[in-house]
């Protein structure tokens, strides 16, 4: 990044539904800044707060409490002023069954106040030969491209993207991404949603991890990923080798190791040392590893275990 | 990242919107596709009116008047106010609840208009259909007939506006109550019901008891149909001229501005843009 203006800050963000003793606060406290032209990626299960987050910075929802300034301005307040710059496309969002794809496009055109051309925006997502098509008769990944259709039809200077790719085949998913790139090319800041930890791990610049409506972990992919153990895994008869206080000498190891029914796991901070001195023990004890498997550490991982709840206070937030 | 915000193709800093004009049309006229493409929906709004009046007419009364030209006017009169009872108000029911339904007023919140306008867009093609209706109508009326007088076209036109809406601020009240666009029917019916029963033209309101003419003053469809006869000039079936003096529509304006409030109320109570979950 050689700019370093902020187009969306959150500061102490929360979001509450409902009042009294059915009140839930889907969003705890986020504090978050994105960058302009770089794309940044929320990730969460389902449940996280990720909607409820992102529905504040489109200006959708007001924040229960804390601020949120995007371009300058509060979106919901001032929503005037910012919504012209951006572009949003919802998780779930319709379409009035009976018009083509041609004319729900000519309709959001409409709308907007310096739109690219239908024609263009059809053509950026694949749809153009669909264009006289009824929205009743495309496919679910066809109605998804023509929500991206309509969401960057408005030249958005901020882009929000919710899950954009679900629901898409492997073919369109690379070819939305394509899309998405050329736009961060254009120096467009993309904010994405994505249940597809490759997605994020592909386009991301930075990420953060949502769970149960705070920010657990946030950074570069290479940051989230750093903060996580690789992971080495085996089966064996040889004592010395299931027993922990043993394994727990070994160099590097960053937590206890487990041993149970579906073998021993050994979590290091650096794999390639644990498991030279772990073979070389191995080697001398003359013992069999079985199903030996080492992994490095990935965002998968980094994932996995925030949602599993662990690590959620483990490791803060590095923003 | 090399781009720059001063280079980027999309670092504006100022909001470029599009007319407001050019907004509403937009979405008025996928509405009005939309209405094409729905047959049962095109038959209430387009066919619906035309017959009922074509039934009141036939069954005659003395709300029609003395002479033809009276009977147009009268004619006139009640098809102003079918047409905002089932153009304006059921059908924008029913459409605002089938977009809410289909997820299309939450895509419409993401964008850059407004939700008056949003809503203004949904009431006007059948506001056009119900001028239009009524244009075809007065020249078919003036050719058969003989032309309605006009004396004082200001209240007509007031009633037309007005009554237009108060019965479109009801519809997007209304739909907040209805859980889909099939359901409709039955939520609208009672306010259809009672406006058009008590709207003048339906039972002879100056044979009843007094106090039955009171109540029905206070009913929505009432006020639209005073101020088209104040417009008119029209021959009252009491035998007493419509004189369109300010002390003799005051009441009905009144009327029009209560239920105006009553459907801003409405709509800021019950209207929802995305289905209830």
């Amino acid at each position: 990044m050689t700019t370093s203006e902020t187009v969306i800050t959150l500061t102490g963000l929360r979001r509450s539904y409902g009042t009294g003793r059915t009140a839930f606060e889907a969003v705890r406290g986020v504090d978050l800044a994105v960058a302009r032209g770089e794309l940044f990626a929320l990730l969460g299960t389902n449940g996280a707060g990720k909607t409820s987050l992102l529905e504040v910075v489109e200006g959708i929802a007001p924040a229960t409490a804390g601020t949120v300034e995007v371009l300058g301005h509060d979106p919901y307040r001032q929503r005037h002023q910012v919504r012209p710059r951006m572009g949003i496309m919802l998780q779930e969002a319709g379409f009035p069954a009976d018009l083509t794809t041609a004319e729900t496009a000519r309709m959001w055109h409409g709308t907007l106040g310096r739109p690219r051309p239908v024609e263009q925006c059809l053509a950026m997502v694949g749809l153009s030969h669909r264009a006289g098509v009824r929205v009743s008769s495309l496919s679910g990944g066809e109605r998804r491209r023509l929500d991206m259709a309509l969401a960057v039809m408005g030249r958005p200077e901020i882009l929000f993207l919710d899950e954009p790719t679900t629901g898409l085949d492997p073919q369109s998913r690379r070819n939305s991404w394509e899309l998405v790139r050329s736009l961060l090319a254009e120096g467009t800041t993309v904010v994405l949603t994505t249940h597809y930890l490759e997605e994020a791990e592909e386009l991301a610049d930075r990420l953060a991890i949502m769970h149960a409506g705070e920010i657990v972990r946030s950074g570069t992919v290479a940051d989230v990923v750093a903060s996580e153990p690789a992971r080495i895994r085996y089966r064996t008869v040889d004592t010395a080798l299931t027993d922990p206080a043993e394994l727990a000498g070994l160099p590097a190891v960053s937590a206890t190791p487990r041993t149970g029914a579906s073998g021993v796991e050994i979590e290091t901070g650096d794999l390639q040392a644990t498991l030279t001195a772990l073979l070389v023990r191995a080697e001398q004890a003359g013992a069999v590893l079985e199903h030996l498997e080492a992994s490095p550490a990935s965002l998968e991982r980094a994932f996995l275990t925030i949602a599993e709840g662990r690590g959620a206070d483990a490791v803060p937030a590095a923003a | 990242m090399t781009a720059t915000p001063t280079t980027s193709p999309n670092a504006g800093t100022a909001a470029v919107r599009a007319g407001r004009t050019r907004r509403l049309l937009a979405l008025a006229r996928a509405e009005a596709i939309l209405l094409l493409r729905n047959k049962t929906a095109l038959f209430n709004a387009v066919l619906l009116a035309p017959l009922l009046v074509g039934f009141f007419v036939t069954v005659g009364g003395d709300f029609l008047g003395p002479d033809p030209a009276a009977m147009v006017a009268s004619t006139l009169t009640m098809l102003l106010s079918i047409a905002l009872l089932m153009v304006v108000y059921y059908n924008l029911t029913t459409s605002v609840v089938a977009r809410r339904e289909e997820l299309v007023l939450k895509r419409l919140r993401t964008g850059e208009s407004t939700a008056p306008e949003i809503l203004l867009a949904y009431a006007l093609p059948g506001f056009a259909i119900t001028l239009a209706q009524l244009v075809l109508a007065g020249v078919a009326g003036a050719l058969l007939a003989e032309a309605p007088p006009l004396a004082r076209p200001h209240w007509l036109i007031l009633a037309v506006l007005g009554g237009t809406a108060v019965f479109a601020l009801l519809a997007v009240a209304s739909s907040g109550l209805t859980r889909t666009a099939e359901t409709a029917q039955l939520t609208t019916m009672p306010l259809i019901f009672v406006a058009l029963l008590l709207s003048g033209f339906s039972l002879p309101l100056h044979l009843m008891p007094d106090v039955v003419g009171q109540v029905a003053a206070w009913t929505p469809l009432y006020p639209v149909v005073t101020l088209a006869q104040h417009g008119f000039g029209t021959v009252l079936p009491d035998g007493t001229v419509a004189s369109g003096a300010l002390r003799d529509v005051a009441q009905p304006i009144a009327c029009l501005i209560v239920w105006g409030a009553l459907g801003v109320a409405g709509v800021r109570r019950w209207m929802r843009w995305e289905p209830r979950r």
